[in-house]
């Protein structure tokens, strides 16, 4: 049975370089990597300049290739891939593997009534709207398709299959609609045969129901190599990819602050989002170019284009050795003034990226992936092991753990009747939401607090936005320190407490919350997009978002003017830590912790070794008198490439914090 | 309160030009899930629910075709009654289906 619209279309990229017409030299599934371009892996964190002005300079038709596409979407992970493609359009359905175990026919019934009931809801919406556009007649059609799906036999066998036969309700739906499709298919009238596709129509609506709600991917193996075209990919899609067998892939949907750009990131592979439709002109493309640093994906380049992106991406590896062959040098401006540099974590995997790349510590570990891959939410000791894992092998180094920070959309994945709000990002989420869900929080607390023996772990609470949430946060933390101490459980004596300030109100009264806290991370990412009123995921204003902004950078100083009065410690863990432009920003502005996706350091610690401090602060001073963020960034871009001239200020890749 | 349940049955022949496919294989449904009896239809020595829709389509009742319907329950006499009343005014369909004749694909829409 072949569901799944997955086509893969590749091209010997010699062929057509050397032939006047190639289309008709498309050699079906020969792939052709550029040997300098499969560590897409290695190849990070640098932008390239020619790349740049050859884009920004012709806005038209790019080439004679007139088959050639340029796409624009938001950068998330950023590196070159280049490579055939594989199109996932909305119905890219697979059947997962017959053995799925352990088998929970309970579960399995769930999913069934669920998936049945949700694909009721589309046919008969999809029934109304063609009630409207296209008349009754057909109307009357997608009516028939709702009453079939909640055919009550359609129900009782499938439920059948999966309590008798131990299917999964994939397969049970399957099965049962194959047998009414091959029926229907053996009728003399043709009229009644048609009805087939009727029925085929049915089981894919009800299956992708099924599917969207677990990782298509996961069934998906890659024949080659090959970039990934998708309307859309979950995060725990995402974070199944394969580096190796995935270089890159691009979505319709998705902003910069999706969690899969953040897993995309963490895993490193080049990822644009948010391009809008091209998947319908995608299929029929043969290769594609993902250029993750300018949020460009370009389909069937001409020779010239793929010339230039393979040598920009050998040249990326290159320099990516080098630096990472300086990882071990420690990150000091030529005039004496230390810096840490952290990394930010979502999977335990990830500290090998860390420590490799000399990171000193974890600044950012986010736990909410422990939940986010999670049917139900993870039970003390699950979390418990995670955190322990991360600790043990940052053997001693800071481990900076911050608590849960999701959205009640998340959270109600676990539950049967979700919280429904009208705008989520001012809603009930993050440490707001821990403080409304007590067990859930406690749980947590419990988890991190068992850990915090195992190494040097810090806590740290996200969306802190006034002094009442954060003493609340502090008492249940206190709690839970009593309860563990009664029962004779050890815990790290003194265990540093601190706040994410990406809240403007928190930002404004940090000399108050810094007589409470030990330390104070300041996550540029909310704080930019709650100071601009910007949802930096949307991408009719996306350009109104920056990190430049004279607003930003004054709340920045506020909060490190205050950390600094009290004595404690102020970092940096959004986007803006980890953008080469930013750091001697940062830096003038009396920042010493920057925490960023691993990827980043190397560039990081090269801008820092290069510009010595007294630079910093003088540019961070005329900054501060700016009143645009261009002027800003022609500021910051001007001392950048007189310091630094081989630098590589990108715009990169949006990472939440 | 046990009723003996009634039994009716009553031969009714299709004579609408396309047969019992889709549309009218709905109404049919729509108006047997209004009754409680159970509701069976006899063709060819096989028996289908009369409440199933996927079993009505699979029926394959062309134009022309006798079938025998059968309700038992409180209500069979009634659903009968409406039920021949249905297939007698062809669905309320037209000649060729509703309107253009029957959809051939019902896929996604634009």
């Amino acid at each position: 049975m072949k569901l799944r619209d997955c086509s893969v279309h590749a091209t010997d990229v010699v062929d057509r370089r050397s032939s006047a017409s190639p289309r008709k030299n498309q050699v079906a599934c020969n792939t052709q990597w550029n040997s300098g371009m499969r560590p897409a892996t290695t190849s990070k964190s640098e932008s390239v300049q020619p790349l740049r002005k050859d884009v920004q300079a012709s806005t038209g038709p790019l080439s004679s290739d007139s088959s050639m596409e340029i796409l624009k979407g938001i950068a998330v992970s950023s590196g070159i891939a280049i490579g055939p493609v594989v199109v996932f359009d909305q119905k890219g359905l697979k059947l997962p593997a017959l053995s799925s175990t352990p088998f929970d026919s309970a579960f399995e019934l769930d999913r069934l009534d669920r998936s049945l009931e949700a694909a009721r809801i589309e046919a008969n919406q999809a029934e109304a709207e063609a009630r409207s556009r296209l008349g009754s007649q057909y109307a009357d059609i997608l009516m028939a398709h709702a009453s079939i799906i909640s055919d009550p036999a359609l129900r009782r066998e499938s439920r059948d299959r999966i309590e008798r036969r131990q299917l999964s309700a994939e397969h049970a739906v399957n099965e049962v609609l194959e047998s009414y499709i091959a029926r229907l298919e053996k009728l003399a009238d043709p009229h009644l045969a048609a009805r087939a596709a009727d029925v085929r129509d049915i089981r894919d609506r009800i299956l992708f129901k099924l599917f969207s709600e677990e990782p298509r991917l996961s069934a998906v193996d890659l024949k080659e190599p090959a970039l990934i075209l998708a309307h859309d990919l979950a995060p725990s899609e995402a974070a199944r990819l394969d580096p190796k067998s995935v270089p890159g892939f691009a979505t319709e949907v998705g902003g910069g602050s999706s969690h899969t750009a953040i897993v995309a990131a963490a895993l490193e592979i080049p990822a644009v989002v948010g391009l809008g439709r091209f998947l319908d002109r995608a299929r029929g493309c043969r290769m594609a170019i993902i250029d993750g640093d300018e949020g460009l994906v370009i389909l069937d380049p001409d020779p010239a284009t793929q010339e230039r992106y393979r040598r920009a991406a050998r040249e990326r590896s290159a320099r990516f050795e080098v630096l990472a062959g300086q990882s071990d040098l420690p990150a000091v401006t030529p005039d004496g003034t230390r810096v840490e540099l952290l990394g930010n974590i979502e999977f335990s995997a990830e500290v090998e990226a860390c420590l490799s790349r000399g990171a000193t510590g974890v600044g950012l570990y986010r736990t909410e992936f422990l939940f986010l891959n999670a049917q139900t939410p993870p039970t003390e000791d699950e979390q418990f092991s995670a955190y322990t894992a991360v600790v043990e092998s940052m053997k001693g180094r800071p481990v900076t753990i911050r608590t849960l920070d999701l959205g009640a959309d998340k959270l109600a994945a676990f539950r049967d009747a979700g919280y429904l709000e009208a705008n989520p990002v001012l809603g009930l989420r993050s440490l707001r939401l821990s403080l409304r869900e007590p067990d859930l929080f406690r749980t947590q607390l419990w988890a991190i607090l068992r850990a915090s023996v195992r190494g040097d772990v810090r806590i740290m609470f996200p969306l802190v936005s006034n002094l009442t949430e954060l003493r609340q946060a502090k008492a249940e933390l206190d709690d839970v320190i009593a309860e563990l101490k009664a029962q004779g459980i050890p815990i790290r004596e003194n265990l540093p407490v601190g706040i994410m300030v990406e809240v403007p109100a928190a930002a404004l009264m940090a000399d108050h919350l810094a007589k409470e806290v030990d330390f104070f991370s300041i996550g540029t990412n909310d704080l930019i997009q709650y100071t601009l009123a910007v949802d930096r995921t949307n991408e009719t204003v996306a350009e109104l978002y920056s990190a430049a902004d004279p607003s930003v950078l004054r709340l920045i100083t506020h909060v490190i003017r205050a950390a600094k009065e009290r004595g404690i410690e102020v970092s940096v863990c959004g986007t803006m830590g980890g953008d080469p432009l930013y750091t001697l920003l940062l830096l003038g502005l009396g920042i010493r912790n920057l925490s960023m996706p691993p990827h980043q350091l190397p560039e990081i610690k090269r801008v820092i070794r290069g510009i010595p401090l007294e630079t910093a602060q003088r540019v961070a001073e005329e900054a501060l008198a700016l009143d645009s963020p261009q002027a800003i960034i022609s500021l910051l871009q001007e001392t950048l490439r007189t310091a630094l001239p081989d630098a590589t200020p990108t715009k990169a890749s949006t990472e939440p914090c | 309160m046990s009723e003996e349940p009634t039994v009716v049955r009553r031969q009714v022949k299709i004579t609408n030009a396309l047969g019992l496919h889709l549309r009218p294989a709905d109404k049919f449904v729509k108006l047997a899930m209004q009754f409680q009896s159970e509701i069976r239809v006899h063709y060819n020595g096989n028996v289908f629910n009369g409440k199933s829709i996927l079993g009505l389509t699979t029926l394959a009742a062309e134009c022309g075709t006798c079938l025998e319907l059968e309700a038992s329950g409180a209500d069979a006499a009634e659903a009968i009654e409406a039920l021949t009343e249905l297939v007698r005014a062809q669905f309320y369909e037209d000649e060729y289906g509703s309107g253009s004749g029957e959809i051939q694909s019902a896929g996604p829409l634009p």
